[in-house]
């Protein structure tokens, strides 16, 4: 089996099963096991962190590939952001299910007031786009540049997301500081990467002259 | 001669005391989960009814309380949800951390130190202050300040009448009530959440309401470390952070104590705390809550459902401003 074979046989669906894990304990536990004495707590709190994992694991394979050289981890960028919409769609439904008994009107005051919702659902509505144009029937229609440049709204959803979690919490904001931590890191990656690539094409630029 | 001889392994190897102390704890907690889930003891979620854990074998029952007419006919929490789900940030700040790691705190012997302006300030054992009132059962509603509510069975006796024991002068305006801070029988506080004491106080009209009261049990027994043995307070028309646990300070004041939330936060925690779905949490939404057990929200009712017998307490105050 060659490299490529091997990546697309062995370790997609590896890392498809393993990113499916957090749903299935979830599952698993709701009609077999035990959530814990407030269940409901625990599907968001859970649903919510593996939106924000997926979205800093997405965020960091483009890095990672610039750092190591290993090229296939693009490969799973799709899959990895799909994954962040995926849990992203369960924590938005439970919070709309079951804090909002499946009315708009109540998801609407509180994005329009209180600003962690504001930042959740800021964060949630830009993965749909991306969720949609994530097929290459999509990136053909839309065109490369088109397609990367809307793909970028991922860092807004990445900020926002940090946001939320760092707004929601009562009083320790270890773990919101830690995720805010590794996204300023991987964001500030991409600008550094930017520069460096941006002054490689400059210097060798030559001295345009005005005629 | 050499003297000085240098350890085997540096001190930097070394696991301190508390951690595995804790670890054991855990270890514990951990293998007593399994086997009730095992057993089947913790039900699946979507069982309908949760059937209460066993109450705990080892704890001291409370033989002949009075019932309270005070009492809602609500359905009760579990004895499971009641201690293994609650906020004691001298234990930890994850809602399960003080069931799991209350079992350092040592309530007996226990002493009360009564302070301020009153005719008999002293300091009160435990063993006697059990023995001066008879004990009730009062069901009450729990309402969290996060949104969250229980219906819990307490065991105690009403606040004003051990307030009147020690006869506070006209100069008593407000009681303070202050927990233990001991890092060894309380490892969170190590830690600087909060900072410790926890502080908390009423005013004394809101003090000697006959449903403010001092809890010494629950479910019919000895109240469990994790929800602040051996005694705590309940008040039930205000958010549950006003039921500061494990006393063992009360104060008479002339002024009003700064409590420990309103000090950390003061934009979103007052001293009244009282439960009111108008005003609103800076960050969250105050209207509903979600009953423990229950999978959608209920809406949150003004004084937690105690408005006719505490509202006229504020009557002419802006509770807008004093939240």
């Amino acid at each position: 089996m060659s490299q490529a074979q091997f990546i697309r046989r062995v370790i997609k669906p590896a890392v498809f099963l393993a990113s499916l894990a957090p749903f299935g304990w979830l599952v698993y536990n709701a009609f077999f096991g035990d959530l814990g004495v407030n269940p409901v707590e625990t599907i968001t709190n859970q649903t919510g962190i593996w939106t924000l994992r997926f979205i800093v694991l997405t965020l960091a394979l483009t890095p990672l590939r610039f750092v190591t050289g290993f090229n296939p981890l693009a490969l799973f960028r799709r899959m990895l952001g799909l994954f962040a919409f995926f849990y992203g769609s369960l924590h938005f439904m439970t919070y709309f299910i079951l804090d909002h008994s499946l009315e708009f009107s109540g998801v609407w005051e509180d994005v329009v007031k209180r600003p962690y919702i504001t930042a959740g659902f800021t964060a949630f509505v830009l993965m749909i786009p991306l969720a949609l144009t994530s097929t290459q029937g999509w990136i053909r229609r839309l065109g490369g540049k088109r397609w990367n440049l809307l793909h970028r709204l991922v860092y807004i959803t990445a900020l926002a997301a940090v946001l939320h979690y760092f707004w929601k919490v009562k009083l320790d904001t270890t773990n919101p500081l830690y995720y805010a931590a590794l996204v300023a890191v991987l964001l500030g990656a991409r600008v550094w990467q930017r520069a460096r690539k941006a002054g490689a094409v400059a210097r060798p630029a030559p001295v345009r002259r005005e005629a | 001669m050499l003297i000085n001889k240098s350890p085997d392994i540096r001190e930097s190897e070394v696991t301190p005391e508390s951690w595995y102390v804790r670890r054991r704890e855990f270890l514990q907690v951990a293998g007593s989960t399994a086997v009730a889930v095992a057993t089947g003891a913790a039900g699946p979620l979507f069982s309908g009814t949760d059937t209460a854990f066993a109450q705990n074998p080892a704890a001291q029952k409370l033989a002949n309380l009075k019932k309270s007419p005070l009492s809602t006919d609500e359905k009760l929490n579990s004895y499971r949800d009641v201690t293994t789900y609650n906020n004691f940030y001298e234990f930890g700040l994850d809602k399960g951390d003080p069931a799991k790691y209350s079992g350092s705190l040592k309530p007996s012997p226990w002493n009360v130190v009564v302070e301020g302006q009153c005719a008999k300030p002293g300091s009160y054992n435990m063993e006697d202050i059990m023995k001066w009132f008879p004990l009730e059962e009062r069901i009450y509603r729990m309402r969290c300040v996060e949104a969250w509510s229980m219906v819990i069975p307490w065991v105690g006796f009403p606040l004003a009448d051990f307030v009147k024991r020690f006869e506070p002068t006209s100069k008593a305006k407000f009681v303070k009530f202050t927990t233990l801070v001991d890092t060894k029988q309380m490892p969170g506080q190590t830690e600087p959440a909060l900072p410790w004491p926890y502080v908390e106080g009423l005013r004394m009209d809101e003090a000697m309401h006959p449903l403010a009261m001092l809890a010494v049990g629950l479910y019919g027994e000895v109240l469990p470390n994790q929800n602040g043995a051996p005694i705590r307070l309940v008040v039930p028309w205000k958010y549950g952070f006003k039921g500061v646990k494990s006393i063992v300070r009360v104060s008479f004041d002339e002024a009003q104590p700064m409590n420990t939330w309103q000090r950390m936060r003061a934009d979103e925690y007052g001293f009244f705390a009282n439960v009111n779905p108008a005003v609103d949490h800076p960050r969250w939404s105050q209207a509903s809550e979600r009953r423990i057990g229950e999978f959608f929200k209920r809406k949150t009712l003004p004084f937690n459902g105690y408005a006719d017998q505490v509202a006229s307490l504020y009557s002419g105050m802006d509770l807008r401003k004093f939240y």
